[in-house]
């Protein structure tokens, strides 16, 4: 679950306070707002990429506000997708098993478990340059999930794709979902993919003070 | 005017051929004067050199000194370009302009205050007088002085090239900084490694005035092949001082080369290039 209580946000001049909302375990909800009404900064607020100046974050009953991003267990794809060029697919799906100092054996199985989810068994070995767009996102999510995270946070993850891609994103996003049960906070601002995806849809004019 | 009129840009050629005379006069000037060395010694001038005792000991001491000024400056440059590429800090401003001291002063004087440093009461007590003036590690001191500065500007530049936003990425996937250091920053700096190596090692090589006022020029002990040059011009050896002459040309451009086989086999490309 997702606890957010009274939380402000800050990144530069922009900022805002007085941000409540929650979402229940397993859900998916669908934050949205105009551009440029702090989606995105309240995403890497609670991954703990950006400092909170006030409130509270809980993920599953734990206060994670003053963690650090690695110790709160979140999942996140940044709407710039961001992946190593130096890393192999397989190696971003790895990463975070590694640090995590998990079994090879493990890891294997592991990264075998989410290229055949995520459909990328045929990229495992290639680097990120020459993938296309869904491809790339396809990793993203795969490198945000390979380590069971208690939450996903998504940033615009649809944006930018022509229809057909559009589709097949947006399934594969509701069947990782479905399949993984995590918890999962997608922003955006397109009315049509909160209500295709979302079990719970906020508004950050609704959520947020001043 | 007809705004529906096709418009025919001017010729791009006039433009390319200022580009090319201008380029051009550069390059035959290098050109030039790398055939003037070897009109002036043939090969077996450079052969019959390299079979001199001093003159093989002085290559010897050249290629070793300066691969172990490249490592150590890669090794000292890599930490501090990262450290001013990723963090604020106060002073830090005053930092970044004492590290580029070695660049701008004049190669001599940074040997002599080499000399001076050393010379200190701290310095005699601890014996690295002894230990580095007039010796080979004095060689490898003075280099060092000069070289690692240009590693450290290429390394901040190079890591200021990487996106910290990968980092960050790196954190929520459960990596500490030296994780996401080792794991992403580095190999994805490999290309500014290589090129801050490349221009340390070929810097090192070519060093004379810190050498000569720190190190000296003793035959066969702290001679180098700029040395050498300077010693066989002394003596009025030109044909020996243009036939080592000759062999640092080839030196330093096969190295340009290896490095840039090194680049292309890495799939790294020169950024901004037509492609």
């Amino acid at each position: 679950m997702i606890q957010i209580n009274g939380l402000a946000i800050r990144a530069g001049a922009f900022h805002r306070e007085g941000i409540s909302f929650a979402v229940p375990t397993g859900k998916y909800a669908i934050l949205m707002g105009r551009t440029g009404c702090g989606k995105t900064t309240l995403l890497e607020t609670i991954c703990g990429l950006l400092e909170a100046p006030a409130g509270e974050i809980r993920l599953y009953g734990r206060e994670v506000s003053h963690l650090k991003p690695a110790q709160r267990g979140i999942g996140y794809v940044p709407q710039d997708v961001v992946l190593f060029n130096n890393l192999t697919v397989a190696k971003h799906l790895s990463l975070a098993l590694e640090v995590r100092r998990w079994p090879r054996k493990a890891i294997r199985e592991r990264v075998g478990e989410m290229a055949q989810l995520l459909g990328i068994e045929r990229l495992l070995r290639r680097k990120p340059y020459g993938l296309s767009g869904g491809e790339q996102h396809r990793v993203a999510l795969g490198r945000a999930l390979s380590f069971r995270p208690h939450v996903l946070c998504l940033d615009e993850p649809l944006s930018g794709f022509d229809a057909a891609i559009w589709e097949e994103i947006c399934q594969l996003l509701q069947t990782v979902q479905r399949q993984t049960g995590v918890t999962t906070l997608h922003v955006t601002h397109h009315r049509e993919e909160a209500e295709r995806l979302g079990d719970v849809i906020l508004e950050m004019e609704n959520i947020a003070g001043s | 005017m007809n705004p529906g009129q096709e418009h025919i840009p001017k010729s791009d050629a006039p433009f390319l051929a200022a580009l090319c005379i201008l380029g051009g006069f550069y390059l035959f000037m290098i050109v030039a004067i790398v055939a003037a060395d070897f009109g002036h010694s043939g090969v077996g001038q450079v052969l019959a050199g390299l079979r001199q005792p001093e003159i093989q000991y002085s290559v010897k001491l050249s290629l070793v000194s300066s691969v172990v000024t490249a490592l150590l400056s890669i090794w000292v440059g890599v930490p501090i370009g990262y450290l001013l590429s990723r963090f604020r800090f106060p002073g830090k401003s005053v930092i970044d302009a004492t590290l580029d001291i070695p660049i701008v002063l004049p190669p001599i004087v940074v040997g002599l205050s080499l000399l001076i440093l050393f010379k200190t009461p701290a310095f005699r007590a601890l014996g690295l007088d002894n230990a580095f003036i007039f010796t080979r590690k004095g060689v490898v001191a003075a280099q060092f002085m000069v070289a690692c500065a240009f590693a450290v500007r290429i390394m901040r530049t190079t890591f200021d090239d990487i996106p910290a936003r990968k980092e960050e990425i790196a954190f929520t996937l459960g990596c500490s900084r030296s994780d996401a250091f080792w794991r992403i920053v580095l190999p994805e700096a490999r290309n500014g490694v290589l090129a801050a190596a490349t221009v340390t090692w070929a810097r090192a090589l070519v060093e004379f005035g810190p050498i000569l006022v720190f190190a000296g020029t003793t035959r066969m002990k702290t001679e180098v092949l700029p040395s050498t040059v300077f010693l066989e011009l002394g003596i009025g050896e030109i044909d020996s001082a243009v036939a080592i002459s000759l062999l640092m040309i080839v030196c330093a451009l096969a190295v340009m080369i290896v490095f840039r086989m090194m680049a292309a086999s890495q799939g790294l490309r020169p950024r901004g290039g037509r492609r």
